[in-house]
């Protein structure tokens, strides 16, 4: 019983301590703006921003998530620029038809050299690490959280 | 109860007492690491009336003073400010700080539900769902109805929600950790911090006991 509490409240100690250390970086970024950066660092581009509020005004969901197919995953559709010209995902609208052209690189390649990969402002992010890019929420949402099951 | 679940609920305890404050930390580090002012300037300083709390004029910046836009790219200049956008839609306490049901509703905004066609319209399913909750919380009411406005069936059925009222086991733990609910509830859309919004009907009297 008596190692049982000391666990529980060294439990509570490290994680509030991993609170106050962690919740410091992007604290001011947009909620819902993703940063996207498989691969633009190794390519030498500054890695992506693509803001959830300025589409949402202009697009239902749907449109993105159902017919384009964007995954419900910061990192997690594999985007190219091979694939962006030949229409997929962001080239789907930014063609110089529905958007602006792929030739303004800097309005989509704007955040600052090493930036991770993730939502920005996300509930996550703020309970449990901004700059691990491969935290809790990379699980796949279709697997309930083992540890629920167990509750009832 | 195990070792386990105890640990658990903890966890889950600081994490909802924690949701509604931890938007402005990242003030205390700025605040610890200038620290070449007179004492009495850094006394105020260090004893803000909201130490934890974003203050309004830390919201909705511009995108050079967000903190993820690289502000020696010119490119970042020539992008919107959120804060711009805002000012004349519906407002609500978290998240965007933007009320997006009520800016859909009352017509604010017209997000088209066709990429090309701005005159179609979506097929909208008015179907409540309310799941019991045990203890004091108010039961939970997920409306199908505004979901449909933004999203297709396909986003939630089946992959997040077998399509069967109780099939699904949901809790506030698998919520805050990004699963379910969660999958769009703390990242786009409203915030877990909203309770009521999702807690939104009253216990009967026999289901109180
Ligand atoms: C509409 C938005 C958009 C525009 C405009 C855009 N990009 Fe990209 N680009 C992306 C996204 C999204 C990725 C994937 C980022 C990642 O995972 O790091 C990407 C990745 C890249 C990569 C690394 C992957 C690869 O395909 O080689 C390079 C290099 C790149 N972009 C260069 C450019 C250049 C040069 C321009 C301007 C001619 C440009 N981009 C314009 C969205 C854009
Ligand atoms: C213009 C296209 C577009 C629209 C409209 C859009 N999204 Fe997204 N969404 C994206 C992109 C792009 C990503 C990031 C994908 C990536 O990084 O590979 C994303 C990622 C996400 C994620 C994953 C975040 C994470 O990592 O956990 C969620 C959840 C999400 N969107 C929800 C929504 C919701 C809800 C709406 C409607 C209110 C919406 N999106 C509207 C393009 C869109
Ligand atoms: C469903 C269509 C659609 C998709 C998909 C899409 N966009 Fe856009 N985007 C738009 C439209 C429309 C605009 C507004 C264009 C204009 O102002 O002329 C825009 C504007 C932008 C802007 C400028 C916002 C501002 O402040 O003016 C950025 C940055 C951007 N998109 C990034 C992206 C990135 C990155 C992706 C892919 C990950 C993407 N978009 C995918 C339709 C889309
Ligand atoms: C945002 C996610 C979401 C979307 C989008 C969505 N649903 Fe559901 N649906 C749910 C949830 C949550 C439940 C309740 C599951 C439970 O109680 O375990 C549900 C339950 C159902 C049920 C079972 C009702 C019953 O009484 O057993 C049907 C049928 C259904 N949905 C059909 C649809 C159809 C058709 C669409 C598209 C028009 C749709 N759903 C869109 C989340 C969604
Ligand atoms: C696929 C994404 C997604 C999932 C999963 C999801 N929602 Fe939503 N929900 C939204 C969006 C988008 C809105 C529109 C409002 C916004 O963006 O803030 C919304 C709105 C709502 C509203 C309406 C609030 C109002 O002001 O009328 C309620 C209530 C709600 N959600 C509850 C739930 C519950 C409960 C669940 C889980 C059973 C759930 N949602 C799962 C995306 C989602
Ligand atoms: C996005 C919708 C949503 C929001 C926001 C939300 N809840 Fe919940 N909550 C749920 C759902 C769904 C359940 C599961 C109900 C069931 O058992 O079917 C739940 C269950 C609970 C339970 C029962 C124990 C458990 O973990 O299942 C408590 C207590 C609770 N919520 C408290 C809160 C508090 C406090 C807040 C605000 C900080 C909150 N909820 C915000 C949807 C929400």
């Amino acid at each position: 019983m008596w190692h049982r509490k000391v666990r529980t409240v060294a439990l509570c100690a490290a994680f509030v301590s991993l609170l106050t250390t962690l919740v410091a970086t992007g604290a001011h970024a947009e909620y819902g703006d993703v940063v996207i950066n498989n691969y633009s660092d190794t390519a030498g581009m500054r890695p992506v921003v693509f803001p959830h509020w300025f589409h949402r005004v202009r697009f239902r969901c749907k449109v993105c998530h159902a017919d384009i197919g964007f995954q419900f995953k910061a990192g997690g559709n594999d985007i190219t620029m091979l694939k962006i010209i030949d229409g997929e995902f962001c080239g789907a609208c930014h063609n110089g038809d529905i958007a602006w052209p792929v030739e303004n690189c800097a309005l989509c390649h704007s955040a600052p050299p090493g930036t991770p990969t993730q939502v920005h402002e996300s509930t996550l992010q703020k309970l449990v690490s901004p700059d691990s890019s491969e935290p809790v929420s990379t699980k796949k949402p279709a697997e309930p959280a083992a540890a629920t099951t167990s509750e009832k | 109860m195990s070792m386990k679940m105890r640990a658990l609920r903890i966890m889950l305890m600081i994490m909802l007492a924690t949701l509604y404050g931890l938007s402005g930390v990242g003030d205390l580090a700025r605040a610890e690491a200038e620290d070449s002012t007179p004492q009495i300037q850094r006394a105020a300083k260090v004893n803000t009336f909201n130490r934890l709390l974003k203050p309004p004029s830390e919201r909705n910046l511009p995108p050079a003073e967000d903190g993820i836009h690289d502000p020696t790219s010119e490119g970042t200049y020539l992008l919107q400010s959120p804060r711009e956008a805002f000012d004349s839609l519906p407002k609500s306490n978290s998240g965007n700080r933007v009320d997006w049901v009520k800016a859909l509703e009352e017509k604010y905004i017209e997000p088209r539900f066709d990429r090309f066609d701005p005159e179609k319209k979506p097929m909208v399913f008015d179907l409540n769902i309310v799941r019991e909750v045990k203890g004091s919380m108010p039961d939970v009411v997920y409306p199908h109805k505004q979901h449909t406005e933004w999203l297709d069936c396909s986003n939630c059925h089946p992959a997040i929600f077998i399509p069967q009222k109780g099939a699904n086991q949901i809790s506030m733990a698998s919520i805050l950790m990004g699963e379910m609910c969660g999958v769009c509830h703390g990242k786009v859309a409203f915030p877990v911090s909203e309770c009521r919004k999702c807690h939104s009907q009253n216990k009967t009297a026999e289901a109180k006991n």
